[in-house]
């Protein structure tokens, strides 16, 4: 039974399922609460998917991933209000904002000790979120109103519905395009940068050129998820971008497993839908969220649903688990 | 010219003084401890508990009420940072770094939100307001209570310098620093001196945070996140793991801050600090008094 549960969960048509189920759902319950709460679970899912490349794949703690999703947002808010380009043509110009953004912050930082990385993105989301709240073109505190919503040629997917299918597919494309590139020849090497710097370092992998391709890849999905954001809402404000969401996606991802793509999709519904049918208990819920960051990594670090490699590993044989021992015993000894 | 100094130096010493707690558990474990500005925060409602409990007598003797107060504050901080390393830090101390970063992040939410639990959200407001009629010196307006804060912080910054360049606790901190393995060869309790530098950092956080609560009058629940991503550039400013680089990373930091917000306008303060501190990790990242470390494979 447990085997073949576990199959179950390694099964390569996982991805048909949960694309299924996002798909179905509308079938279940279409009033607008819920299209809305299907909508920012979708959404959400492609966040956690985004920071998975840079925390789970990469192993870089980005604490101010909310920062992207506001460039995202605020970037093609305000073409699309102030200068009335439709939505689909204001991506080109958030991924390059995105890029630049990602470069700017991870090129000085990445070059010092990873844990820097996490303060630093800490201090650039509460840059953007002060900067947005104080400029006049960002609409100040208030923010922007009147977004446009998605068309896609004289297609209008402004419906609760239509739109939220805009949005599977786009979340979909996004999370096979993460998984696909976490098994690329790139993603073997930043796992292998997370596992020991200094190894792959040493192999010949750039390690700095790579981390900035997690981080600049992570900033690229945030920013795209930050487009459906302001469409979805159709108003963003500075408050919609505090350190709060940061910590959201983090906890969704490491909820579900860093670096694994099920698990953090499974933990970004997790973390969007719990609050929805826990309302009661609404104060309480932060709170359990801090409480379980800290009871997971003393636990269970690897998460709910941890990433299997799809490598087969060698496992004949009579010292076939010997590796294994040897690691666990370094991390023993506390090397 | 001489009121913006006083205002950075004023601002300055809060700085330093969380930085501290920062830099010297950096210093031992190279943990960034993001809890460690909501240990502040804790300081300044434990001490807004206490001086509630006080009622009364506090209208009389305020500034002895609130040393008083300043200093259980200190040791109900102090505790909880014991505390929280034991059951957070320590289980994960030989895990990847990523894992204890998180569970940093973790803890300062469960603080944060802990607290609103208990408090509510809402600010709360200090029974004891420090305004004293001002001096005027060389053109600044200085209040007597501002001086008596600053010297309060002076006072325990020389304590730690002394506890840490003087002391047996002191001696052993400075080489788990250097080499944990080699101290517990060495024979040093590494387990206790770490709990100690705990203890300390948080007991100074705690201090800084009743002095704000009485100072500014208002504290809540999230007044700990920003004042610990500026503890954290102090610290890197002034060089991260080094005691003296904590208070002077503060002091440059007050200053800074206080041009900077004379020449762009108060709102932009926060993005002033931090746009210094990614400018600051470009430039010179071991800090002004910082040694270049290398890490050891």
């Amino acid at each position: 039974m447990a085997a073949r549960v576990s199959s179950l969960l390694g099964s390569r048509y996982l991805g048909w399922i949960g694309l299924a189920i996002a798909v179905l759902a509308p079938f279940v319950n279409a009033t607008p609460y819920a299209m809305s709460v299907f909508t920012s679970a979708a959404l959400f899912v492609m966040l956690a998917v985004g920071l998975n490349i840079v925390v789970g794949y990469c192993g870089l703690l980005d604490l101010g991933y909310a920062a992207f999703f506001a460039i995202g947002a605020y970037t093609s808010g305000v073409l699309a209000t102030r200068y009335g380009w439709p939505l689909l043509a204001t991506v080109p110009v958030v991924l390059i904002a995105a890029v630049l953004a990602g470069v700017v912050i991870g090129g000085p930082t990445l070059r010092l000790r990873s844990d820097y990385l996490a303060i630093v993105t800490l201090g650039f989301g509460e840059i953007i979120r002060i900067t947005a709240n104080n400029l006049e073109v960002t609409g100040g505190p208030s923010g922007i109103y009147g977004i446009p919503s998605l068309a896609i040629g004289g297609l209008d997917l402004g419906g609760r519905v239509p739109f939220y299918y805009a949005v599977v597919v786009v979340v979909a494309l996004a999370t096979l395009g993460a998984s696909r590139l976490g098994r690329s020849r790139l993603g073997r090497a930043w796992r292998f940068v997370r596992e020991d710097e200094d190894a792959a370092e040493a192999m010949g992998i750039h390690t700095y050129k790579v981390k900035l391709a997690a981080y600049i890849a992570g900033a690229i999905w945030g920013g795209l998820a930050g487009i459906l954001f302001g469409a979805q809402l159709s108003a963003i404000s500075p408050q919609s971008f505090t350190f709060l969401w940061s910590a959201l996606i983090l906890m969704a991802v490491v909820l579900g497993g860093m670096g694994s793509t099920p698990g953090v999709v499974v933990g970004a519904v997790i973390i969007s839908v719990l609050p929805e049918l826990l309302r009661s208990v609404a104060d309480y819920r932060y709170f359990v969220f801090g409480i379980l960051l800290i009871v997971v990594m003393v636990f269970r670090p690897q998460g709910l649903w941890p990433h299997r490699s799809r490598e087969p590993a060698p496992q004949t044989g009579p010292g076939a688990d010997a590796p294994e021992d040897t690691a666990e015993l370094l991390r023993k000894v506390g090397r | 010219m001489t009121q913006l100094i006083w205002n950075g130096l004023f601002v300055g010493a809060f700085y330093a003084l969380v930085a501290l707690g920062y830099s010297m558990v950096y210093g031992i474990i190279k943990l960034l401890n993001f809890a460690h500005g909501d240990i502040y925060m804790l300081g300044a409602f434990s001490g807004f508990a206490m001086l509630g409990l006080l009622g009364g007598l506090t209208t009389s003797a305020s500034m002895l009420a609130l040393f008083i107060v300043l200093v259980l504050a200190m040791l109900v901080t102090g505790l909880f940072g014991l505390g929280l390393e034991r059951v957070a830090y320590r289980p994960l101390r030989s895990s990847p770094r990523l894992a204890v970063l998180i569970t940093a992040v973790g803890a300062s939410f469960a603080i944060e939100y802990g607290m609103r639990l208990v408090a509510g959200p809402n600010p709360k407001v200090y029974e004891v307001r420090l305004e004293g009629t001002p001096l005027h010196v060389l053109g600044a307006r200085i209040t007597v209570q501002q001086i008596a804060l600053i010297v309060v912080a002076v006072v325990l910054m020389l304590g730690l310098q002394y506890l840490v360049m003087r002391t047996g606790t002191g001696r052993a901190m400075r080489a788990i620093s250097q080499d944990p393995k080699a101290s517990l060869f060495m024979g040093i309790n590494v387990n206790a001196v770490i709990s100690r530098t705990f203890f300390i950092g948080s007991a100074l956080a705690g201090a800084a945070g009743v002095m704000a609560g009485a100072y500014y009058g208002k504290v809540d629940f999230l007044m700990g996140f920003i004042i610990g991503l500026k503890a954290f550039t102090a610290a890197v400013i002034g060089g991260i793991g080094n005691i003296k680089g904590a208070m002077l990373g503060g002091l440059v930091l007050g200053l800074l801050e206080s041009f900077g917000t004379n020449w762009l306008g108060g709102q932009w303060r926060d993005v002033f600090a931090f746009g210094f501190l990614i400018l600051f990790l470009v430039v010179r990242p071991t800090g002004i008094l910082g040694e270049r470390v290398t890490e050891r494979v």
